[in-house]
């Protein structure tokens, strides 16, 4: 009976560890794709959904730089990004060490994809967990959620187009915490026109935001200069 | 009619207190744009301190011509009614004081044509005022601090407003604000017939849009139900909604709306029945009025 | 022709009759002296017939016409310089007319209106601003305005207010001019009875609101005569021997003190003599301005010389 449940423990100890290493070539896998591109410059429009913010929708350019260096730009006009958007580029949320541990499986916009969760080493850094749902056949993140200490939670969706091959995205759509915002009227002078107040419940729902850009063209390994990220 | 119009506009154009009300407005726009010039980030903070630790905020591109424009609009539009009331309170009761009104009454003009190129006059007076803090705000503001997005600080809510969507809202807030004004002009107008010294009307004027605009600023549930809807100081913020735009179900602007029009069109009808409310009564008292002075 | 009929002219103030009850008519080419108290109701009427005050009751018709009704064709035809004339200080003499000559609908050159300020003696002066000009010259400025349309009616409020001797004998010479060369009909309300005494040609005396008399100078009083103030011991014992004596109709009026005769100017030695004559003793003898004593006479108040003193 003892060596049953010693045998049935290494099985289940070698299926986990198994288990683990491919998550972890998994992992490496989607990386090494990623590795492909040292810089890009990609042109996109870009819509801002947050509750408190009313924004038209703006062109802007998005710069990329490894390791880990990203840029929002818009060049005509006023874009306000969320503090975090670092973490919109893939191969930082793959950067450092960490560990690697299966999530198991789930479905993304209807494809199957593996859930890896990534711990990361550093126990001071930023992040404190990130969960990659990668689309294993064609080793695409389609998601990534990752908790961070200062911000909270932010979610990173993704979907593909011509450039999969470089495992750049078609659109991504950033949701991530925003505060309240709020001045007093005296400072304003608004315009009361009337109409109906955000109730709390919505108030409170509302305070999350939601990035999208939807790609058009991709300038790959052109290189960029780093005064662009100043 | 046209004459007596002209007679009007000379008057008040060669009183040396009219220009008062040009150089105040002139030193008023300077003093603030000097004050963006150096630290203009600082006043940003102010208005967005709460989102630094959530966005990332482009000061530089912030602060630029028209965004200096709405700084200059907010602080200020409650600052000009003192100087409308300084001429349009002048306009009966100054001619009283001075003795004149004897002579102009017992001339071959009826007493509602006098009143009505005075009145005239002094709306005219108050759109050259308006076209002149145009100029120095917006124009002058484009020339010091160039252009770009306009972002709009509302109490619960940030507005930005493409550059390419943002000069034909002015040029509608500044004729809204002209309305606006001329409110104040007629209410200004009207206290003047009861006078004999433009002091008077003037100090009562400001009076009552000082505490009305309290009164329209309250949060006071009784208030906001009785009284705030028929207040005119309630209606004469109604150039900002110009800059308050519809969104779509996403939540994204859309550029080139308005989000409540309705709203603004209805303020912009109360405001005009209140020159008409008091311009008419001006004109039915002093028709009827013993000139005595 | 009557140039202004007003008939029953009233005007009632919550608390005051200021007018009840006024008639009066104003003939072509007259020099109209309206006399009255300070607060008599003089001012009250001239700007009832300047539409400045609407009346209670009654009616004013200037050139035949209804004031009510065409104020604006009457309204062309007079000139009126009202109380001390203020102007635009801050306007020059000559933009000062220019506007009040529009005003009057007129279109008028740069020449005519260096012409009128030159009949009133302000041309050299007439790019300076009215707040550095004298109340003479002010004065003077409004009856350039008064003028500016050549009215035949001209309505002149106290016009020697606030002026000195020379500026008096001016607006007195000013005033025979327009009557007797210009042929205009020119109302004038005064309480200075020595110079109206020199230029109406007709009046009305009015106190508290209400007409006393109206009539011609040479019908109301000869102006060759003059009241004559006798103080005495006994009132009773002198009136009873003038009323024997050959003075009995040029007694005017008998009260504690005093009797009030009038008499030509050069019958005073005769009177003086007659009274010593009829032993009456005599402790004062005045002879006084004749159209203040006949004023004072009708309005009854003596104690009020001393507000028509200048």
């Amino acid at each position: 009976m003892k060596q049953i449940l010693i045998l049935a423990l290494l099985t289940l100890l070698s299926g986990l560890n198994s288990h683990a290493q491919d998550a972890s070539l998994l992992v490496q896998k989607v990386k090494a794709k990623l590795e492909k591109v040292n810089d890009y410059e990609a042109t996109g429009e870009m819509k801002t959904n947050v509750s408190f913010m009313k924004v038209p929708a703006a062109q802007v350019k998005v710069y990329f730089k490894k390791p880990g260096k990203i840029k929002i730009k818009n060049e005509k006009g006023i874009s306000l990004v969320p503090k975090g958007t670092v973490s919109i580029s893939l191969s930082n949320l793959l950067s450092g060490q960490y560990q690697a541990l299966d999530g198991g499986t789930d479905n993304v916009n209807g494809v199957a994809v593996k859930v890896v969760k990534l711990l990361p080493l550093d126990e001071n850094g930023e992040v404190v967990l990130s969960k990659l749902y990668i689309d294993e056949k064609n080793l695409l993140i389609l998601k990534a959620k990752t908790t961070t200490r200062e911000s909270g939670t932010n979610e990173l969706e993704m979907s593909y187009g011509k450039f999969a091959a470089y495992a750049l995205p078609d659109k991504i759509v950033f949701t991530f915490n925003t505060q309240d915002y709020k001045l007093p009227k005296g400072v304003t002078f608004d315009y009361d026109d009337g109409s109906r107040k955000k109730t709390e419940a919505t108030a409170k729902e509302s305070q999350r935001g939601k990035i999208e850009i939807t790609y058009s063209t991709y300038l790959i390994n052109k290189g960029i200069s780093d005064d662009i990220f100043k | 009619m046209w004459q007596l119009l002209q007679i009007e506009l000379f008057k008040i154009f060669r009183k040396p207190r009219t220009y008062i009300s040009f150089g105040a407005i002139a030193a008023m726009v300077l003093i603030v744009q000097v004050a963006l010039k150096f630290d203009g980030q600082s006043y940003i903070e102010f208005l967005l301190g709460s989102l630094k630790d959530t966005l990332d905020i482009p000061y530089n591109t912030i602060l630029n011509g028209y965004f200096v424009c709405f700084v200059i609009l907010n602080l200020l539009l409650i600052h000009i009614p003192l100087l409308i009331a300084l001429v349009a309170g002048d306009e009966i009761a100054g001619e009283a004081n001075m003795g004149t009104l004897r002579l102009l009454v017992s001339k071959p003009v009826s007493r509602i044509q006098l009143m009505l190129s005075k009145f005239a006059a002094t709306v005219i007076y108050t759109a050259l005022l308006l076209a002149w803090m145009a100029f120095l705000s917006l124009v002058l503001s484009i020339i010091l601090f160039g252009t770009n997005d306009l972002i709009v600080a509302r109490s619960n809510a940030l507005e930005v407003i493409s550059r390419n969507d943002i000069m034909w809202r002015y040029l509608a807030a500044f004729a809204y604000a002209t309305v606006a004004l001329t409110t104040v002009a007629s209410l200004a107008f009207l206290l003047s017939v009861f006078a004999d010294n433009s002091i008077g009307p003037i100090v009562s004027t400001i009076s009552i849009v000082i505490v009305f605009t309290i009164l329209s600023e309250l949060q006071i549930p009784l208030y906001d139900r009785t009284v705030k809807p028929y207040l005119f100081t309630s209606h004469m913020l109604g150039w900002k909604g110009f800059f308050y735009l519809k969104t779509d179900a996403e939540g994204i602007s859309i550029p080139g709306t308005i989000e409540n029009l309705p709203a603004v069109l209805k303020s912009m009808a109360i405001l005009l029945t209140y020159i008409c409310l008091f311009t008419g009564s001006a004109m039915f008292i002093f028709k009827r009025k013993d000139i005595l002075s | 022709m009557e140039v202004i009929n007003v008939s029953h002219l009233s005007k009632q103030y919550s608390d005051v009759n200021a007018v009840t009850d006024l008639s009066f008519t104003v003939k072509e080419a007259d020099v109209y002296g309206f006399l009255g108290q300070n607060g008599a109701g003089k001012s009250t009427t001239i700007r009832m017939l300047l539409t400045l005050i609407r009346p209670s009751a009654g009616k004013i018709e200037i050139f035949g016409l209804d004031l009510l009704t065409h104020r604006k064709e009457v309204l062309r035809q007079v000139g009126a310089v009202i109380e001390r004339p203020d102007l635009y200080k801050y306007l020059s003499a000559y933009e000062n007319l220019l506007l009040f000559a529009k005003m009057s609908g007129l279109r008028v050159q740069r020449r005519q209106l260096m012409e009128q300020l030159e009949m009133v003696g302000l041309a050299e002066r007439a790019g300076s601003r009215v707040k550095t000009f004298s109340q003479g010259m002010k004065q003077r400025l409004g009856i350039a305005i008064a003028l500016i349309h050549n009215p035949p009616l001209v309505i002149l409020d106290e016009p020697v207010n606030g002026l000195d001797p020379q500026g008096i004998a001016d607006m007195r010479n000013l005033i025979l001019h327009l009557s007797r060369h210009l042929k205009k009909t020119v109302v004038v309300s005064s309480h200075l009875l020595n110079e109206m005494e020199q230029i109406a040609t007709r009046m009305l005396i009015i106190d508290k609101g209400k007409k006393i008399i109206e009539g011609s100078v040479n019908e109301l009083f000869d102006p060759s005569k003059t009241i004559v103030e006798i103080d005495v011991n006994n009132e009773a014992r002198a009136a009873e021997k003038i009323a024997q004596s050959q003075w009995a109709d040029n007694l005017q009026q008998v009260s504690t003190g005093q009797l009030v005769l009038q008499v030509h100017k050069d019958q005073l030695a005769q009177l003086n003599k007659a009274l010593v004559e009829m032993d009456i003793a005599v402790t004062g003898f005045k002879p006084g301005n004749s159209l203040e004593k006949y004023f004072l006479s009708l309005t009854g108040t003596n104690q009020h010389v001393a507000a028509f003193t200048n």
